[in-house]
């Protein structure tokens, strides 16, 4: 089979979704001519049109309010922020609106919305352009949030995103754009939301995570298992709605939790993990969950160190002979 | 340049014909009917905060009869006249004033949307709702209504640059009543009109005397039209004054004087049109008595239904977040489901 970046993934999702769906547009900042500062849409204008593949004036919060309008028109939009870390100035449509629009007309005005945005850091971005919001996303009633951790997954997950009837925001790792290449399935294929993945077992520990952290955890397990301990992986993929029932049976199984994120430790999506092992599986414990995270800071836009701050298979081998000796 | 405020009954015109008049006149009646009730209801206790408009039906009415009922209507709170005029049961409205949730689903028939609460937020929706239309081959034209403290907003001016760029079918009415709650139109903008903004995005901008009904309504109609032919947005600011306070839990008096509220009293838009029409033969004593009496009992009516809506159910809080509950929604379903 061949073989594709989470770049061409994400573009072969969003060209289908256009093939088989009128209602299906997509725009951003840079998304048209372009074809984004990542190439995710390159060629997509061309093929489909300035009508159905356009560039869009430079503000998040209209771009947003924009996706709004033409969804409660009965139009799929799929927007583009440049970088999650420019997802704020649009946070008042976002909180406010997106996720809140079916509930407050009861239903009469769901919004089929996709926003796509690079997230993440590991690439030498410049400053801002590093950010992990998922868990201010998370912390929105009404709307969905999917994190893929390849490119397989990425495509079968954004057209299920696009079909979704619920607002669904779609993180893709910067990290993983060009990082690695995996087979990706011909042809239109969805994945579904709401299921996390069991992609390694073994009875030490589990690890938890989502996105870029995905690749880090089975790193770690690769060395872990090369000194005779075998971990259990999970990738839970989306955030939100949380398939809680696979994570917890992960949990049980194994007695340690430690869960990864990039995002800043405190008030990260990790801490909601933490809580729910603590809600769900206490009597199984072994050791306490602990959390391998961002550190307590803003993504450092120095070069030189940033590789400190994101969490690596390092840290994450401490943290599991931290669990381990409990 | 020195803007144009279009008025006409201050000038004794009447550019317009005895159906279309009293059509207007009868809708800012019924509103301001509602408005009425709708603040004693409040001060009995059966309804909830509440938004008057008294004072600036004619912009909204104005605006509302210039539409097409497939038109659609995207307001702000202070519009209960907008969304009467464009078709909103009453029923409908007094249960959204009651936050019951019957009230809060409108019903499919009437292409109006919710109140925005947070400001200006309804400006780059309003633009998409209108692109939707065009894409779907349909001729909708959105209203959406704002007032001149929201134009400071961020979204106002983004919302307005985007409908500008994708040439969108929406007409943006800024209900200019001078005041933003408290803070008056000098402490939050330079510019003498709103509408002069326009320019700045490259679309037309027009200024009306805002309680003059026959001037809301007809420009409204060229805005209307301009946008249903692919001509693209207008600004229309209606210059207004609110009669009431900003919403039941506000006292005016602590920021406006009495003297000011008199002022604008005898510039009352529903006294004006009144005034036209009578010396034009049109209405009178009977005629007024007659109307008076047809809302008294439409409103009884519509009361009756909603008090008939049936009280909430607290698992109504965990639905509808999604179109299919998720896990966790579900948990919770089951909760308050047994709280009953």
């Amino acid at each position: 089979m061949r073989t594709l970046n989470l770049v061409q993934a994400v573009r072969e999702a969003l060209d289908l979704a256009l093939a088989k769906d009128e209602r299906v547009l997509v725009f951003g900042e840079d998304v048209g001519r372009l074809g984004g500062v990542f190439r995710v849409t390159e060629g997509l204008q061309e093929k489909y049109g300035e009508g159905r593949v356009f560039d869009t004036p430079l503000a998040e919060s209209g771009i947003l309010g924009l996706a709004i309008g033409l969804a409660m028109g009965g139009m799929r939009p799929v927007a583009e922020i440049q970088f999650a870390g420019f997802l704020y100035p649009a946070l008042d449509q976002i909180l406010s609106h997106l996720g809140r629009w079916r509930h407050r007309s009861r239903g009469r005005v769901g919004l089929p919305v996709v926003v796509r945005a690079p997230y993440g850091g590991g690439v030498h971005t410049p400053e801002q352009h590093a950010d992990s919001p998922e868990a201010i996303l998370a912390h929105t009633p009404g709307v969905k949030v999917v994190i893929p951790s390849s490119p397989e997954r990425a495509k079968g997950l954004l057209l299920a995103a696009i079909e979704d009837e619920d607002p669904v925001f779609f993180l893709e790792a910067i990290k993983l754009y060009r990082g690695s290449r995996a087979e990706v399935p011909e042809g239109y294929y969805t994945l579904p939301l709401g299921k996390a993945r069991v992609l390694r077992e073994g009875g030490a520990a589990t690890l938890v995570g989502y996105g870029g952290m995905v690749e880090v955890m089975l790193e770690a397990a690769e060395v872990a298992a090369r000194e005779g301990v075998e971990v259990t992986v999970v990738d839970l993929e989306t955030l939100v709605p949380l398939d809680e029932d696979t994570l917890l049976e992960a949990v049980r199984e194994t007695g340690r939790a430690i869960v990864v994120y990039e995002a800043m430790r405190t008030g990260g999506f990790g801490a909601e993990i933490a809580a729910r092992i603590a809600e769900g599986a206490l009597d199984y414990l072994q050791a306490p969950v602990l959390r391998v995270a961002g550190w307590d800071a803003p993504y450092p836009p120095f070069s030189a160190v940033e590789h400190h701050y994101r969490p690596n298979a390092k840290r994450v081998l401490a943290a599991l002979r931290q669990v381990l000796t409990h | 340049m020195k803007l144009k405020v279009v008025s006409y009954l201050d000038k004794g015109e009447f550019p317009l014909g005895e159906e279309e008049a009293l059509a207007l006149y009868r809708a800012m009646r019924r509103a301001r009917f509602f408005d009425e009730k709708a603040l004693t209801l409040q001060r009995q206790g059966r309804l909830g905060v509440y938004a008057p408009f008294m004072g600036q039906e004619a912009a909204q009415v104005g605006l509302a009869l210039a539409l097409k009922r497939t038109d659609w209507v995207v307001p702000s709170y202070r519009e209960s006249a907008l969304l009467l005029a464009h078709g909103l049961p009453i029923h409908t409205l007094l249960l959204y004033w009651r936050a019951h949730p019957a009230g809060w689903r409108f019903p499919e028939g009437v292409r109006a949307v919710n109140p925005y609460i947070p400001i200006a937020t309804q400006i780059p929706q309003a633009v998409g709702l209108a692109l939707a239309g065009r894409y779907r081959g349909e001729d909708w034209v959105v209203a959406t209504s704002i007032g001149d403290g929201g134009t400071s907003e961020g979204d106002f001016h983004e919302g307005l640059n985007f409908a500008a760029v994708f040439n969108a079918p929406v007409v943006f009415l800024v209900q200019n009543n001078g005041y933003a709650i408290s803070v008056p139109r000098a402490k939050q903008m330079r510019v003498d009109y709103i509408a002069r903004r326009a320019e700045g995005y490259g679309i037309p901008g027009v200024v009306v005397d805002g309680n003059d009904a026959i001037a809301v309504y007809l420009e409204a109609k060229k805005a209307v039209a301009r946008a249903r032919k692919g001509e693209g947005p207008t600004l229309l600011e209606a210059l207004t004054y609110r009669l009431a306070p900003h919403t039941t839990s506000d006292d005016p008096s602590r920021y406006r004087t009495r003297e000011e509220e008199e002022t604008w009293r005898r510039k009352d838009p529903l006294l004006r049109l009144r005034g036209a029409l009578e010396e034009r033969g049109l209405w009178d004593g009977e005629r007024e008595k007659a109307l008076l009496d047809e809302l008294e009992e439409e409103f009884a009516r519509e009361l009756a239904l909603a008090d008939a809506a049936p009280e909430p159910r607290p698992e109504e809080i965990v639905e509808h977040v999604y179109k299919e509950m998720g896990p966790d929604q579900r948990r919770a379903w089951e909760v308050l489901r047994a709280d009953a």
